[in-house]
């Protein structure tokens, strides 16, 4: 859609009418980025997606009502029961105070907005500032005009950066992509112009970026791998001492002032490789000064002295200090960067999470689409004439791709890259193709198409001048001009078609047809929240698995034991415990965590495949990593090591909470005999499960959410199973049921 | 002004040390050790430094100079915090970070301002005239000091 604006601009040749074209098209490009990101309010409704935008967006609220010293100083009670959570020093608060500070400036203006749809509108709205930042990013990489703007259609629309970027979905990554690339532009145009000024407004957006999410440490590490293959190939200049120490010096100051960030920069290893660039360039530069006053042989020794001297203290420093403790070593998220499968082995609640998981193949394609072969395209352009922007598009081309290789949420780093090297490399093709020699066939193309109304005047002096060389055949002109439009033409529609069908739904409200091709909106999640917003006690503590503990805190506003922040493993393992034994371990773990209600998410009745019973395993193994004593992930295997949820499955499984509280009662839905699992298609056995120690509180309309409350004690003394035992009026099997209590030790 | 240059110029190594320094106690001390033995030892490296020196009084104007005499005033705060943090620990952990990140910024600010105004690199900077390299300076200086004031607690 973006592309095909570009059209429209026939036979206009003045500097100012095309400076108002480019501005133009380029509002053009960003109203198309942000029309495409608006599926998911069209088809559903204004609302906060998934789950971390809705710890983001509960944040958001509190820094509105609260100003911002409080927000800075939050200490946040109603999350990690008992424990707490200092959410003010452990969040990145660049998002929020970025719509805080939007929210004000409308209510100042008189606007009346809703701080909702702020926070629901941000990520759509930055997408189009993320575009205008790819178009001058690759303005400085190529002289073609066209390429620019190339770039900024393709950053608009494609699928890599949409997932991340659509209405509603209110995460870190919604501003960080933007930052990115105008940090990534700032540093390019500091590194050109051997500007401190640059290079300061860089470090200020690589502290705007620091405040913003965690994948700052991409930038730490790739600017001075830039610096350093400078260095390598013998492009050190003075340009570059000027914007790269500008950079450090005060980019580092400024990420220190982020409380989560604090002494990072000067503690963990992440960060080491900045400053030993750092080093290295002060090394170099003093060498270069040096050098202007020395005979060659001299400065030869002088040079491998100062070099073998300094590298070797400085190896030896780090090894030493971070042997010593000083230096934090790389933490696990890092190694699994390097091994893939060292988080599952060493850190389950890593690997848990599916955003984590190495990318398959065709995910490329599918998020970047014909992007993905003119990528090594137009990094093959950049090596024609390699300058150091050049260098810094291969650097980032190579880094960008061996990471969204290893993670699929590294896809987004790739993204900016690969829409830059794609553009020139569309480009340079239209360019070529495109030289206007005989006037009616490219008139014909150009009117048809687009990007090309300026290439074809460009060029065409180009090809005056020479005019041996080109194109002239109009066959080959249009064949490959056509080919061209048509993989355009094919990429806006595959654009849309993903975007609207992969990546805009809420995923807290679910879709679905009726067989008359209606939609069927299913809503089980926000019913259930709200009626624990309105059934419950203010205080009142929930227990759920760590996924939906944002959504609870967001939309129920009640206390949760454990969410989506994951900073304390055992705590997490503790609910996994919980969730995995058998009642008798499990009640005294809710007791002495006071908790009040459990929530389960079951999609046995709809189909819904991203329920407990299937994360289930991650629950186990992350207890296991605790209490290997107690929970033992082999035990919720059949003997032929089937994961099974029917007849046969073994009696841990059946024992344990989370199965319990999944099917108990299920099978009073359907007719005796044919009680069936949608989601594992197991037919289930008949007699259902039986709980004594909590009892169904509330159960969604379609089964989803359920949520069970935590037995009080018992009047009388008996232990619950007793006690439940007597209600059911089989006092003889109670006695024979009760096992050895087994009470929570530590 | 005299015994300043002097100090200035073997310590041509020292600027490399702040830079190093936040985590690496050690080069601060060794760069000096490993140039210093040398040069007495063998006389190439005499007349290295000589040559150097000539060089130096020779080539540089006046305003450069004045900007030396910072460089190496900066050079001496860095290594006094340093050496401070290395003795006496480094208990108030903000107040060294932003004390010795200032010097250190302060000193590659002033090099490079130093570098833009050299005429020699004129040719380097052609969009960079003396007077706007010393805004740059002076807002970058601003930045950073804003920055260490914040975060010295």
């Amino acid at each position: 859609m973006a592309v095909a604006t570009q059209g429209a601009s026939p036979g206009i040749n003045s500097q100012n009418t095309r400076a108002l074209l480019r501005v133009s098209i380029l509002f053009l490009i960003a109203a198309a980025a942000v029309a495409s990101r608006l599926f998911s309010v069209i088809r559903f409704e204004s609302i906060i997606h998934e789950f971390d935008p809705w710890f983001n967006f509960r944040a958001t609220k509190y820094l509105v009502a609260n100003g911002f010293y409080k927000f800075w100083d939050w200490f946040d009670d109603r999350t990690w029961h008992p424990l707490g959570r200092v959410t003010g020093g452990t969040l990145y608060p660049g998002l929020m105070v970025t719509s805080g500070v939007i929210y004000h400036a409308l209510r100042a203006l008189t606007v009346p907005v809703d701080i909702r749809n702020i926070c629901v509108l941000l990520a759509p709205a930055f997408s189009g500032l993320t575009a205008f930042a790819a178009y001058l990013l690759t303005n400085e990489m190529t002289t073609s005009s066209s390429a620019g703007l190339l770039a900024a259609a393709f950053m608009g629309i494609t699928p890599g950066y949409i997932s991340r970027s659509v209405a509603g979905s209110y995460d870190n990554e919604a501003i960080a992509i933007f930052l990115l690339v105008f940090t990534f532009y700032l540093w390019i145009k500091a590194l050109k112009l051997g500007s401190m000024l640059w290079g300061a407004l860089c470090a200020l957006f690589y502290g705007y970026m620091v405040a913003s999410w965690g994948g700052y440490a991409f930038i730490t590490c790739l600017l001075p791998l830039h610096a350093f293959v400078l260095i390598g190939i013998g492009r050190f200049s003075n340009r570059l001492y000027v914007s790269y120490t500008t950079w450090y010096a005060l980019g580092t100051l400024a990420s220190m002032q982020i409380p989560f960030v604090g002494f990072l920069p000067v503690k963990t290893s992440e960060h080491m490789p900045a400053l030993g660039i750092f080093g290295l360039v002060q090394l170099v530069g003093i060498l270069q000064y040096v050098r202007s006053s020395m005979s060659a042989k001299q400065f030869k020794t002088f040079v491998i002295t100062v070099i073998v001297g300094a590298v070797g203290i400085g190896l030896a420093g780090l090894v030493g200090l971070t042997s010593l403790g000083y230096i934090a070593p790389w933490s696990g998220r890092f190694y699994s960067l390097w091994d893939t499968g060292y988080a599952k082995i060493h850190i389950p609640i890593i690997a848990s999470v599916s955003e984590h998981q190495p990318t398959a193949w065709p995910a490329f394609f599918f998020d970047l689409n014909m992007l993905i072969w003119l990528f090594p395209a137009g990094v093959y352009l950049c090596f024609q004439d390699l300058r150091d922007e050049h260098v810094f598009v291969v650097v980032y081309a190579l880094f960008g791709s061996y990471f969204a290789g290893v993670m699929v949420r590294l896809m987004l780093t790739l993204t900016p890259i690969v829409c830059v090297a794609a553009a020139i490399a569309a480009s340079q093709i239209l360019d070529t193709y495109l030289s206007a020699k005989k006037p009616p066939s490219p008139e014909e193309i150009a009117d048809a198409q687009s990007t090309d109304a300026k290439p074809v005047k460009t060029a065409g002096l180009r090809v005056a001048s020479k005019p041996a060389v080109g194109i002239f055949t109009f066959v080959s002109k249009a064949l490959v001009v056509g080919g061209m439009v048509v993989y355009l033409l094919m990429f806006v529609s595959h654009c849309t078609w993903v975007t609207s069908n992969a990546y805009s739904s809420p995923s807290v409200v679910l879709a679905s047809r009726m067989p008359d091709g209606s939609q069927h909106i299913i809503d089980d999640y926000r019913e259930a929240y709200q009626w624990l917003r309105q059934n419950t006690k203010e205080d009142a503590k929930i227990m759920s698995w760590w996924d939906y503990g944002y959504q609870i805190g967001g939309m129920a506003d009640r206390p949760t034991l454990v969410d989506n922040n994951t900073w304390n493993n055992t705590h997490i393992a503790t609910v996994g415990k919980a969730m995995s034994s058998s009642e008798e371990v499990s009640y005294p773990i809710m007791r002495q965590h006071e908790v009040d209600y459990v929530l389960v998410v079951f999609g046995g009745l709809l189909g819904y495949s991203g329920d407990d019973i299937n994360k289930f395993l991650w629950m186990v193994r992350i207890a296991e990593g605790i209490w290997p004593e107690e929970v033992k992930e082999r035990n919720f295997f059949t003997s032929r090591g089937e994961y099974r949820v029917d007849a046969e499955a073994t009696d841990t499984m059946k024992n344990s909470l989370m199965y319990k509280m999944s099917y108990y009662n299920y099978h009073s839905l359907f007719p005796a005999g044919q009680t069936v699992d949608r989601v594992r298609n197991a037919r289930l056995p008949d007699q259902g499960p039986v709980l004594n120690t909590i009892e169904e509180a509330y159960t969604t309309e379609n089964w989803i959410i359920r949520i069970y409350k935590v037995k009080d004690l018992d009047n009388v003394g008996r232990d619950l199973a007793a006690a439940a035992s007597f209600d059911r009026g089989q006092k003889k099997k109670a006695s024979k049921k009760k096992g050895p209590r087994v009470l929570r030790v530590d | 002004m005299a015994p300043k240059k002097n100090a200035r110029e073997p310590a041509t190594a020292v600027p490399v040390a702040p830079a190093l320094a936040p985590v690496e106690p050690a080069p601060v001390v060794k760069p000096a050790p490993v140039k210093h033995p040398k040069s007495e030892a063998n006389t190439p490296w005499d007349k290295v430094l000589i040559n150097l020196y000539n060089h130096y009084i020779e080539e540089t104007p006046q305003r450069t100079k004045l900007l030396d005499v910072f460089l190496v005033f900066l050079a001496v705060v860095g290594a006094l915090q340093f050496l401070y943090c290395v003795l006496a620990g480094n208990y108030p952990f903000n107040a060294f970070l932003s004390g010795f990140g200032a010097t250190v910024g302060q000193f590659v600010l002033t090099i490079s301002l130093r570098i833009q105004t050299t005429e020699a690199n004129k040719s380097e900077f052609p969009q960079v005239s003396p007077e706007r390299s010393f805004a740059d300076f002076i807002v970058c200086s601003l930045i950073l000091h804003f920055f260490c004031i914040n975060f010295i607690n």
